[in-house]
């Protein structure tokens, strides 16, 4: 069975989303996913590191790991952060559920990853961090009749 | 993330450029309320031919210009959606206040 990995860790600033993202993606390339599979993988990447960068660190600058694991045709996607953590994870899950006061959150973010990707798990406890895993499965591509 | 407007016929057309995202949204809410304080227009008409990338950050921030909008009774349409945009309007019910015309 095919199998890979990548990590990578960065400060938990909002510039540093597009260029999570896009190393997911180009990492998950080697899958031959489609276009809409490396859209769903991006956006539920996006979701979970925007997590980390809003809410992980009130006070202080932190870092945000990003693993992906690569078995036969399943992408696991682990982000990651040493911060406050989550209080209440079902209540976080919950849709249109938001901390923000200023009525510019969807509260949509977990809607979005689990509409996005096959699973997703969340760990998190207070002050320790919050995990995140995405899990999909990349249909095969066709094979060309001839080759 | 660059916006261009126009005001034509009792319509403002805006169009979002590149990639709507947190790092973004607080730019793409800003120059959005600016655009959206003209006078002159009925209806506003938000063009995402050109928006490479959105997540939920993004349906924030259309969130909050609808509610500002909603207080003038000016409604908001939305026009040319990539297949992904559409799918995360469809997940999170967007189309229901901002409908789809393109």
């Amino acid at each position: 069975m095919n199998s890979n990995f990548m990590e990578v860790v960065f400060d938990a600033k909002s510039e540093n989303e597009s260029f999570a993202r896009a190393c997911v993606a180009a990492f998950c390339l080697q899958l031959n996913p489609t276009l809409d599979e490396i859209a769903d993988i991006k956006t539920a990447v996006s979701e979970s590191v925007t997590n980390a960068v809003v809410h992980a660190y009130p006070s202080h600058r932190g870092q945000v790991r990003v693993r992906c694991e690569i078995k036969g045709q399943q992408v696991k996607i682990v982000v990651s952060d040493d911060g406050i953590g989550i209080a209440n994870i079902a209540m976080a899950r919950t849709p249109l559920y938001t901390t923000s006061k200023t009525g510019d959150r969807s509260g949509m973010g977990f809607t979005v990853m689990e509409g996005f990707m096959d699973k997703v798990e969340v760990e998190s406890s207070e002050r320790h961090g919050t995990k995140i895993t995405l899990y999909k499965e990349i249909a095969r591509s066709c094979v060309l009749v001839g080759e | 993330m660059h916006i261009k407007s126009k005001n034509y016929n009792n319509t403002l057309y805006v169009m979002l450029c590149g990639e709507l995202d947190e790092h973004s949204a607080t730019h793409t809410r800003v120059t959005l309320d600016e655009t959206f304080s003209c006078r002159g227009f009925k209806q506003v008409i938000i063009d995402l031919s050109e928006l490479d990338f959105m997540d939920s950050t993004g349906i924030g921030v259309l969130i909050g210009r609808y509610k500002k909008m909603k207080e003038k009774n000016i409604p908001i349409f939305i026009a040319n959606p990539s297949s992904h945009a559409e799918k995360i309007f469809k997940m999170t019910g967007l189309y229901d206040i901002m409908p789809k015309i393109i």
